[in-house]
């Protein structure tokens, strides 16, 4: 998983799940035709027209996979809608420098990349793209790094597994399932019970 | 299994929950009890019908509607056509795959994270998980409880377990007694607005302290609910009597001899002398003021006597342009007094406050009183047995008689989904959890606070202070 592009800006911190996907969007039992509601709120006028000021809005935002953004990324709920979202907009990476915990997982399974950069990394690529806006930024996932033209290459963490899972393909659940035995053992010896079925 | 270490409550339950533990992996850890709702679960049963895989343990699965459905009169139909479809589905999806469900007409149908406790269903040292974020709530009980994205729902749908990391463990102690005019809902504002809303981001919080045993089951359900507010995927307390008391004889709890057992149990949980956490916090509850917001996260929140506050005090660039901007959003200046503000609409209900004692806390204030002509106030029970008990007491009577709204129970303006909400620009107090832009109605503007605020912004028509009543 290799992303070459060039970098959507939103300069928020706390940039919430109910802003990256308003909570009247999730009345649908799908989870397709979520990218024109993306920022829905922040993207368009009360008449639907869009805002053309927005970011999102945008020829260069449509043509970015990578979205840049402040401090504690996709915090609130818990709506893999955010994800989804995000991904059918176009953007396979957020830069940021923390994500809320549920977000992290929930993009993670979705093939989105949470990526986490230092602080004072993350601001230098602020002012770089302010006096570029066209610059492209390398995400390579198997070496964990992240760099453009004249700026420091850094890598990010990323859980282990979650890497293998994106790189190899393993589905998760499939994982799970897998250990079958471990969970019939453990059922077997569990101290509690509920009777719901009773 | 760990030897003799001193452990937390926190890291008791993850130890006993251990299906298994690879060098390299998540742990697969076992979930007691899944709680379903219509809005996160429907791509997660098309998910296990692509697959052709069975829901591994219905018996510790329980789905109700409660976020896309009306507060209005039972026996009026869902007019919104796709919410109808998503409450459909989920009745569908249960009986399709042998789920015990308490559908839209049900007299036990509430909000998840009400009736899992009234239920009996919420028991100490469980995991718990939900297809949403306040699920924290369950954490009164000594639970580990936690939201989940709709992979993850598929996954404990399909195999009773979740792939997870362990999180740092976060004390909150919360030392003292709270004075009048003060309650739960200001201790967790006041958690928010001291750390900040990622400030137990990769933690679960334990509520600790003489201010924390002193508060009643639900109350402590009104803490734990917004532990994700201040960024923690969870937030629990360790039982005690208190929490026994609350469990005993509902209609899921255990019963004679298997509640001996499961009480024995229960007594080994609380932290061990001596564990130690990765960060400990401390609140002091005998100078904690009623709590407001002000702002567009919850974490942007103050005493009720203080002044909003100025972005250009602010060192951080982003954090002083975020401050700027939810001003702009919310219409105030920095200096200003919250106190005063005008409001339009008072929202008493959610996950957070729609519990009984809440709404006698919002009756105490009501009684004998009108809202204010120009204030719609809406009360929202959490769940249909709450409101049978309330009507009971002739909590209904005190609401209706000042003015307010009695509705049916569910979600309602907290996430606005089902038509209750807020105008553009419209500002209201609110008993609930997120003041998010748009969050209760696009446009709308939250105040974040306890009932009992709640119910004296309502009689006032403007950000009122209780003790000053």
């Amino acid at each position: 998983m290799r992303i070459h592009s060039t970098v959507a800006v939103l300069p928020n911190d706390n940039i919430d799940t109910d802003q990256i996907i308003p909570a009247r969007f999730l009345k649908t039992i799908s989870k397709d035709g979520l990218g024109d509601q993306l920022f829905c709120d922040w993207r368009y006028e009360a008449d639907g027209s869009p805002k053309a000021d927005f970011v999102l809005n945008t020829p260069a935002a449509k043509a970015s996979q990578v979205l840049l953004a402040g401090d504690n990324f996709g915090c609130g709920s818990s709506r893999e809608h955010a994800p989804w979202a995000l991904t059918q907009y176009g953007f396979q990476a957020v830069l940021s420098t923390s994500y809320a915990d549920i977000f992290k997982q929930n993009s993670l399974k979705n093939r989105l990349l949470p990526i986490v950069m230092p602080k004072d990394i993350h601001a230098s690529l602020f002012v770089a793209l302010a006096e570029n806006p066209a610059l492209q930024v390398t995400v390579d996932l198997p070496t964990q790094t992240l760099s453009w033209p004249g700026g420091p290459s850094m890598s990010f963490p990323i859980d282990a597994f979650a890497k293998d899972c994106l790189l190899e393909g393993v589905d998760e659940i499939g994982y799970v399932l897998k250990q079958d035995a471990a969970i019939t053992a453990f059922e077997a010896q569990r101290p509690i019970s509920l009777n719901t079925l009773a | 299994m760990p030897s003799n270490k001193p452990r937390t409550i926190i890291e008791k339950v993850w130890d006993s929950h251990m299906v298994a533990e690879k060098e390299g992996a998540p742990a697969v850890l076992f979930i007691d009890l899944h709680l379903v709702h219509e809005v996160t679960s429907p791509q997660a049963f098309s998910g296990l019908r692509a697959r052709g895989v069975k829901v591994r343990r219905p018996d510790l699965t329980f789905a109700t509607v409660d976020h896309s459905t009306p507060t209005t009169p039972r026996h009026l139909p869902i007019i919104d056509q796709i919410a109808a479809t998503q409450v459909a589905q989920l009745e569908t999806n249960a009986t399709e795959f042998g789920i015990p469900y308490f559908g839209f007409q049900n007299v036990n149908q509430g909000i998840v994270h009400v009736i899992g406790p009234e239920q009996g269903l919420t028991q100490p040292g469980m995991t718990v998980v939900c297809g949403d974020s306040h699920t924290a709530t369950h954490g009164a009980f000594g639970a580990l409880a936690f939201g989940i994205g709709t992979s993850e729902v598929e996954m404990v749908l399909a195999t009773q377990c979740l792939l997870q990391r362990p999180s740092k463990t976060f004390e909150v102690k919360v030392e003292g007694s709270l004075k009048p005019g003060v309650s739960a809902k200001d201790i967790i504002l006041a958690l928010c607005a001291k750390i900040g809303i990622g400030g137990g981001t990769g933690c679960v919080f334990e509520f600790t302290g003489s201010a924390i045993r002193a508060l009643s089951m639900e109350e402590r359900m009104t803490v734990c609910n917004m532990a994700i507010e201040a960024g923690a995927r969870a937030g629990l307390i360790a039982p005690d009597e208190k929490t026994y008391e609350y469990v005993k004889g509902r209609k899921f709890a255990p019963q004679g001899e298997a509640w001996d057992k499961a009480l024995a149990y229960w007594k080994t949980l609380p932290t061990d002398e001596g564990a130690t956490y990765d960060y400990t916090t401390t609140i002091d509850a005998d100078t904690l003021e009623p709590m407001i917001t002000f702002g567009t996260n919850p974490g942007m929140g103050m005493a009720i006597t203080a002044s909003v506050p100025n972005p250009a005090d602010s060192a951080d660039p982003l954090e002083r342009e975020s401050l700027r901007k939810a001003l702009v959003y919310m219409n105030l200046e920095a200096g200003q007094a919250i106190a005063g503000q005008k409001i339009d609409v008072v929202f008493i209900g959610s996950c957070t406050n729609s519990r009984l004692t809440d709404l006698r806390a919002a009756a105490s204030v009501l009684k004998g009183r009108k809202v204010s002509p120009s204030v719609r106030v809406m009360v929202v029970p959490g769940s249909q047995e709450i409101k049978r008990q309330a009507e009971a007491e002739g909590l209904d009577k005190i609401f209706r008689d000042a003015g307010a709204e009695w509705r049916e129970a569910g979600c309602s303006m907290c996430i606005a989904m089902n038509g209750d909400q807020l105008s553009p620009g419209q500002y209201s107090v609110s008993t609930s959890n997120r003041n998010f832009e748009g969050r209760q109605g696009k446009g709308g503007r939250t105040f974040l606070a306890s009932p009992l605020t709640a119910a004296a912004s309502a009689v006032m028509g403007v950000v009122t202070d209780v003790r000053s009543l």
